[in-house]
């Protein structure tokens, strides 16, 4: 095995510079134009997801703001409705409740004032017949009496006397 | 999950057996013949152990087959040669085939400079204190041309391709390469190297883990040549890359790196002489592991399969092949897998170790 070691590890020195001389050759020509615009593509391909992925987190961020925004809009919107309704609702009802206070006082009074207009012209009216009557009764009286019959005080409280024991009612 | 486990160790031990045996049957060969391990030729005894050091080991030739007749075909690869007395010498390895000796050099077939080229003097012996500088293009440099080739092809479209797509999702080729980019930087130079220094080395370790990873497989492919080379199981290719790791580590080493190395906190000073050449032993020792680790695992895999393709000419019967072939297939699986783990685990010591200098200081 020693000529193996000979042969093996003694490598002669035109296969170094030849090995040195492809290598650096390889290397260069790589380096410049071929490594370089494939890593720059690659990095720019990886930045542009990286920038396109980060502006569609953000824009779905804002989406999200914009939809609970919106949310919250047509929340309040609900809420004011329901409130202004409820308002509506209240303000009718006390509308009509005073309403209805008002006009049966209202026809109250007016009765009231129709009963005691009532009254008033019954008593007026039966002042004027117990008058009628009884100027009736002393014309009567009178003429059954004759004429000479004199209108005196007792005679009239007489007449009112039977008058009220008649009782017209 | 348990089953496949079993069947994996299983099947791992019974190719260490056979690795284990074939081994001992070459030892035995190497006393008997030190015949040109090349399989076929019928009357020689067949030497496993120079067969698989010729395939593993860096050659002139690219040697294809041996005829029945003992013909050998092969592709004969450039040689240059230069030496301050002869100059420089261009001319094809064909010139030196079966020990033919051409301007005064010789390819040497035995002993300790097997494969190496040698000046020859008029009588024909080799000098072997004073040898030429030997440039030539080998079976490694082709194998790693063809790879570096192949690599700026597909990595240059690529690069178009992404300028063509833009910004938009990858397409075709991006889709299966862009994970591999991706894995480099986002779990071997961002998590050891930071964040905000990983981009100066990303070129050099993408670099670094395709080419290690297409010599891998393109040596992993038996035929045809220039596949099927032992790039990356070649020491010296891999000390240039271990070299490149240790120079970018020592020239991005910040105050901290250094005064670890010269001045290690908390040590007593008296210590220093002590922990001053371990620490420098240190420096040296992480890329060195680097080298021998991706040299001796290529190297071990492409050596346990030729093993196993021994077998058949070992036994010399046909009916070892199936079983050598079965073997064959499952450590092919293996060395697949070794083939990304290595490349993988070289960029990723590479990318540690420059994080390590590189770290900022907080004690």
């Amino acid at each position: 095995m020693i000529f193996l070691a000979n042969s093996l590890t003694s490598p002669g020195i035109g296969v170094v510079i030849w090995a040195a001389l492809i290598f650096g050759i390889f290397f260069l020509i790589l380096a410049k134009f071929g490594w370089k615009p494939i890593l720059a593509a690659v990095r720019a391909r990886e930045e542009m997801i990286k920038g396109s992925l980060e502006s569609a987190a953000k824009a779905r961020e804002e989406m999200h703001k914009l939809q609970s925004d919106n949310e919250a809009i047509l929340r309040k919107a609900r809420e004011e409705r329901e409130t202004i309704l409820k308002e509506a609702r209240e303000v009718r009802d006390k509308l009509i409740a005073e309403a209805k206070g008002k006009a049966s006082e209202e026809a109250e009074k007016i009765v009231e004032k129709a009963r005691a207009g009532i009254e008033r012209e019954k008593a007026k009216a039966l002042a004027d017949i117990h008058e009628q009557v009884a100027t009736v009764s002393i014309d009567i009286a009178s003429k059954l009496l004759g004429e000479k019959l004199s209108r005196t005080e007792e005679q009239e409280k007489l007449i009112t006397r039977y008058l009220k024991e008649t009782n017209l009612n | 999950m348990r089953i496949l486990k079993r069947r994996i160790t299983r099947g791992f031990v019974c190719s260490l057996l056979t690795v284990l045996f074939s081994l001992a049957a070459t030892a035995q060969e190497e006393h008997g013949s030190s015949g040109h391990g090349t399989p076929g030729t019928g009357t020689e005894k067949f030497n496993a152990s120079a067969f698989i050091i010729d395939h593993v080991t860096d050659s002139h030739e690219w040697h294809i087959l041996t005829t029945p007749k003992g013909k050998s075909v092969a592709i004969y690869l450039p040689v240059i040669l230069y030496s301050r007395e002869k100059g420089l010498d261009v001319f094809s390895s064909k010139k030196l085939a079966h020990g033919h000796v051409f301007k005064g050099y010789r390819l040497e077939e035995e002993g300790d400079l097997k494969g190496k080229i040698v000046n020859v003097s008029e009588t024909g012996v080799a000098d072997t204190e004073n040898r030429p500088l030997d440039f030539s293009v080998t079976k490694t440099v082709v194998g790693m041309l063809f790879a570096a080739i192949v690599g700026l092809w597909i990595f240059l479209s690529l690069a178009r391709s992404y300028r063509k797509t833009g910004i938009s999702h990858p397409k075709g080729i991006q889709g299966f390469l862009e994970p591999v980019i991706l894995f480099i930087r986002d779990d071997v130079a961002i998590p050891n190297i930071g964040e905000h220094k990983y981009e100066k080395y990303m070129p050099y370790l993408l670099s670094v883990f395709t080419f290690i990873l297409l010599n891998n497989l393109i040596g992993l492919i038996p035929f045809p040549p220039p596949f099927g080379g032992n790039v990356t199981g070649n020491v010296g290719v891999t000390f240039v890359l271990a070299l490149c790791t240790f120079l970018i580590t020592q020239f991005s080493g910040n105050k901290a790196h250094w005064k670890h190395v010269f001045a290690a906190p908390g040590v007593p000073f008296w210590l220093l002489p002590i922990m001053i050449p371990v620490e420098l032993i240190g420096l040296i020792s992480k890329p060195f592991a680097l080298m021998i680790r991706l040299f001796a695992n290529i190297t071990a895999g492409h050596i346990i399969v030729l093993s196993l393709i021994c077998l058949i000419f070992i036994f010399d019967s046909v009916w070892v092949a199936p079983v050598s072939i079965l073997f064959v297939v499952f450590m092919d699986c293996i060395e697949l897998l070794v083939a990304f783990l290595q490349a993988y685990i070289f960029t990723l010591l590479s990318s540690l170790f420059i994080g390590m200098a590189t770290a900022e200081e907080h004690h």
